[in-house]
């Protein structure tokens, strides 16, 4: 199976994922901090978290069938 | 509080909607029109991921280790961005060879091992048989918590007749039997159970949200207020940082915990179930893929304001941060919400409840019962087994709730049931290597998969579960503590005096090394049996096969009527009629009675009962009422040999049926090409007849023509003759090529011997023309899958063609063999004048001849043409190499393996539209 581009592409943003979620990158958010009155950390996990579905969710709706 | 008979109403009035809701679903079903059809109830049904163990817990673990319940939700996001490769190809396997469970798939892929299917379900059974005791414990203690005064304790459990607990068990027995295990249909399909559950996904979902919103705008003022006032407690800020009072951020931990929930979103029993085998249509999983980590996120959003919450509200008072969900609202005078928190409880613990035990069952009946049970006389020869098998199913699901239940009484406060969520996770992470690597890897053995699997379950029970019954209490806790006999370096949880990890990682890592490091050096011990190769194949390339070029890897002698009377046995009279009657009819055949009892007819019933007993079993049964041949490796390579041609034939089939869509737009112009076709061969006939015909009438007309010169007109009239039926046969040759009528012959080609031949025939006409004929060739390359005689016509074709054009007495014809990964090269290089710039695309034309008018040698403008068909029939492609000023060169590529025919040419350029 030759891989496609939305393999290719899929495998990429999983990659990301694993770094962004993972330390080093992960330790960056650990600031006292706030984010319109939220602490960073926990904010910031669960917008990368958003970030990789909106991501995901872009590259499987636009594939076609 | 609530009152007792409050709640148990509620929670029974629950129960009775979701069997309202799975019988609603099982008659649209049967009505056709189907409700779970879709990717969005697909994706809900996913969720059965979030079990009492998310709806509780998550807030518990938040409560005292802030961002640390998220790992077990980010692993799945992870997977989930590689659900459409590897998950889809799961799914595929599964649906293509009807595998219905993991043991199933596992045993299946190493060669149909019924001592597989076995270990897999044991391991399965150990680690997850107390998830489910979890599940129960999550409800008794919801059920303690309303009906009791806050913070009073819980009254001692009563009687086991009076435990409630026991009867919501029962009714999910119930249900599970009803819904699980109605009918036998060999895909284990239950699209009732299946609406249930995404309808508890939906109802868990928002029960949380509606506690999350409460404690965030109920009790405090939104999230800005709630988290500026925990900021203000320092133990609470704590929470909201990587690292806590002075400990550095475990990242090996977190890394662990990501990586074991990314598998056990795939291996869990329940994920695999619904995931795989519930899987209407892989499409689906295309939106499911982002749908379910978005459910994830949404559930997990309020965890920590509800956390931070609780322990705002009741400050120092000792109230259990797992059952902050329900006492929150309960305590704030909410009694209601705290009621609906309840319920969404209920329906996580239940959800996950009743697909376990669906998927265990499954398990416990096709590989462990049915194997031992077909060993004896009186169940393996004769006898409709159908109901039994539906009883053993019902009986396999009831002993595993009861089995679930006596755990739960059993251990009740104790650590191993508290701490079974990750227990359980690892243990199934045990899977992924024998999964995975048979998924993409066709080394592995059941022997390796054997051994991984065994040592990295040991690995487990001594790492983490005798460790988990240490502390519960029943056993002495020297052994974790000293090591076994007081050696240290086998401290279960320091294993060689690894001390640096966490009790969690540090099994993982243990068992996983072990699982991963048997698997592929037991694999690579030995070459695959030829059963493990060709299961091998099955699996890792089920995308490259469409189900016409699959191979069928059996060979033997079957009769129709004892096929039918087995497949009668397993799955019905009635229901293996239909089956044999629709096999027939997909394959034109006038009834069952014409099925011709071959391998693929064995193959399918087989694959049929392998979705209702197992694939191992079913192994077992087929091969008792035929007769089979024990295939060795040999056949193997044979059958996949003759299987990639007829892969070839279905690609030239699909390809020509793709064609016939575009050719009316082309008729057109095929019809002047035709033309052009028809009036270049009738001149090309009419020159030599007119030849022939005017020196016959020279002869005929003159009686006194010296005999001198009447022999050299006979001479030429022979030559022309010969010329003419040559240009016919070719023409002929071109006709059948082109309309693929064509006989080829094909072997394995030495493509150094055949030039070699070829340069051996060539020798006289070289010699002739002194021309020197130069072969650089290497020692020896590849075989080639081809027609020896056409590979041959072209290499002659091409060295004859270039003995016509080099200077006479002084030629030199190169002949280059390369080889490379991909193919073959052949290049043949002349020193003759070479191909005018404005010839070169027209030179493969049909009557295009090389040089000008007055040079023309001898020829019919066919070679060339029917050269690159050949080549290009073989997968090839044959090109003029550019001018160098040197004489031409003509060059032709093979590809080793032969991919597809091309389609029936036509004159007409091909465009590059794949």
């Amino acid at each position: 199976m030759q891989a496609t581009l939305l393999q290719q592409r899929l495998v990429g943003l999983f990659a990301l994922g694993l770094l962004l979620l993972n330390f080093p990158l992960l330790a960056l958010w650990d600031r006292e901090v706030l984010l319109l009155g939220l602490p960073l950390f926990p904010t910031a996990l669960f917008l990368v978290w958003a970030l990789l579905i909106a991501a995901l969710a872009w590259l499987m709706e636009s594939a076609p069938d | 509080m609530l009152p007792l008979p409050l709640v148990l109403g509620a929670s029974f009035a629950y129960l009775l909607l979701l069997f309202v809701v799975a019988w609603w679903a099982d008659g649209r079903a049967a009505a056709g029109r189907s409700v779970i059809g879709n990717a969005w109830v697909y994706a809900l049904s996913m969720a059965v991921y979030c079990t009492a163990w998310t709806y509780f817990g998550s807030v518990g673990r938040a409560a005292s280790g802030g961002v640390w319940f998220l790992p077990i939700y980010l692993g799945p996001m992870l997977a989930m961005l590689l659900a459409w490769m590897v998950l889809r190809k799961m799914i595929r396997i599964a649906r293509t060879y009807r595998i219905t469970s993991i043991a199933d798939f596992v045993a299946s892929r190493y060669g149909k091992s019924p001592l597989l299917a076995g270990l897999v379900t044991l391991i399965t059974v150990v680690g997850i048989v107390p998830y489910i005791a979890l599940q129960l414990k999550a409800i008794a203690s919801g059920y303690a918590l309303l009906t009791t005064p806050l913070g009073a304790p819980s009254t001692a459990a009563g009687a086991w007749w009076q435990d409630t607990t026991l009867y919501v068990a029962l009714a999910l027995a119930g249900f599970t039997m009803i819904f699980g295990t109605r009918h036998l249909d060999g895909t284990e399909r239950h699209e009732g159970m299946v609406a249930a559950i995404a309808f508890e996904s939906v109802v868990k979902l928002l029960a949380f949200i509606a506690v999350g919103v409460f404690v965030t705008w109920g009790l405090f003022g939104g999230p800005g207020d709630l988290f500026a006032r925990a900021l203000a407690v320092p133990e609470l800020a704590a929470l909201l940082s990587l690292s806590q009072e002075g400990r550095p951020f475990a990242y090996e931990q977190w890394f662990a915990l990501t990586m074991l929930s990314m598998l056990s979103v795939v291996f869990l029993p329940r994920q695999f179930q619904v995931m795989v085998v519930e899987n209407v249509d892989e499409r689906h999983l295309k939106r499911a893929a982002w749908v379910f980590p978005a459910y994830l996120l949404a559930i997990n959003l309020f965890v920590l304001p509800i956390a931070l919450g609780g322990l705002l509200y009741f400050g120092g008072r000792p109230v259990n941060a797992d059952t902050y969900v329900l006492s929150l609202p309960l305590a704030a005078g909410q009694p209601g919400l705290a009621l609906a928190a309840f319920v969404g409880g209920l329906s996580a613990a239940t959800g996950m409840v009743i697909v376990e035990a669906i998927a265990v069952s499954t398990m416990v009946c096709n590989d462990l019962v049915m194997p031992l049970l077909l060993r004896l006389r009186r169940y393996a020869r004769h006898g409709d087994l159908t109901r039994l098998l539906l009883a053993i199913r019902r009986t396999a699901i009831v002993g595993v709730m009861l089995l679930g239940y006596l755990y739960f009484r059993l251990a009740g406060e104790a650590y191993a049931l508290v701490s079974i969520g990750l227990i359980s996770f690892a243990a199934v992470a045990q899977f992924a290597p024998a999964m995975l690597g048979g998924m993409y890897w066709k080394g592995g053995t059941r022997a390796g998969a054997l051994a991984g699997l065994l040592a990295g379950f040991a690995v487990w029970v001594y790492t983490l579960m005798l460790p988990s019954i240490a502390k519960s209490g029943w056993w002495r806790t020297d052994f974790v503590e000293q090591g076994p006999f007081g050696i240290s370096l086998l401290r279960p949880e320091a294993l060689l005096g690894l001390v640096r990890l966490d009790y969690l990682t540090h099994s993982l890592f243990w068992s996983l090394l072990a699982n991963i490091g048997l698997y592929v050096s037991v694999s690579l011990w030995r070459r695959p049996t030829a059963r493990e190769a060709s299961q091998a194949l099955l699996f890792v390339e089920v995308f490259d096969r469409t189900q016409a070029a699959r191979p069928v890897f059996w060979r033997g002698r079957a009769k129709v009527a004892d096929l039918v009377a087995l497949a009668g046995r397993f799955l019905g009279a009635a229901h293996a009629e239909r089956l044999f009657a629709q096999y027939a009819r997909e394959r034109g055949l006038p009834g069952v009675g014409a099925i011709v009892p071959d391998a693929q007819l064995v193959q399918h019933v087989e694959t049929q009962l392998a979705g209702a007993i197992g694939s191992a079993s079913a192994r077992v049964m087929v091969a008792s009422v035929v007769e089979e041949e024990t295939l060795g490796m040999d056949d193997v390579l044979r059958i996949l040999d003759e299987a990639s041609q007829l892969r070839a034939y279905s690609h030239a089939l699909e390809r020509a049926t793709a064609e016939l869509r575009s050719a009316n737009e082309r008729l057109e112009s095929l019809d002047r090409l035709k033309d052009d076709f028809m009036s270049s061969v009738t001149h090309e006939l009419r020159t030599p007849l007119t030849s022939i015909r005017a020196l016959a009438e020279l002869m005929r007309d003159d009686a006194e023509m010296p005999a001198a010169q009447r022999q050299q007109f006979l001479d030429i009239v022979v030559a022309e003759t010969e010329r003419l039926s040559r240009l016919v046969n070719q023409v002929l040759d071109m006709a059948k090529i082109e309309s693929g009528h064509a006989e080829w012959h094909n072997a394995d080609v030495d493509l150094v011997a055949l030039i070699r031949q070829a340069a051996q025939t060539m020798q006289e006409l070289m010699r002739e023309r002194g021309a020197e004929l130069v072969l650089d060739l290497p020692e020896s390359v590849p075989t080639l899958r081809a027609d020896p005689d056409r590979l041959m016509q072209v290499l002659l074709n091409l060295l004859s063609n270039a003995a016509k054009f080099v200077p006479a007495g002084g030629g030199r014809i190169e002949l280059r063999l390369t080889a490379s990964a991909l193919g073959a090269t052949v290049e043949v290089q002349d020193n003759g004048p070479g191909v005018p710039a404005g010839q070169r695309e027209l030179i493969f034309e049909k009557f295009r001849q090389g040089g000008d008018e007055a040079h023309r040698p001898q020829g019919t403008g066919l070679g060339l043409p029917i050269s690159r068909q050949i080549v290009e029939h073989f997968g090839g492609h044959m090109e003029l190499r550019p001018d160098r000023g040197q004489g031409a060169c003509f060059a032709f590529r093979l590809p080793w393996q032969t991919r597809a025919a091309p389609a029936p040419q036509s004159a007409a350029p091909q465009g590059d539209n794949a």
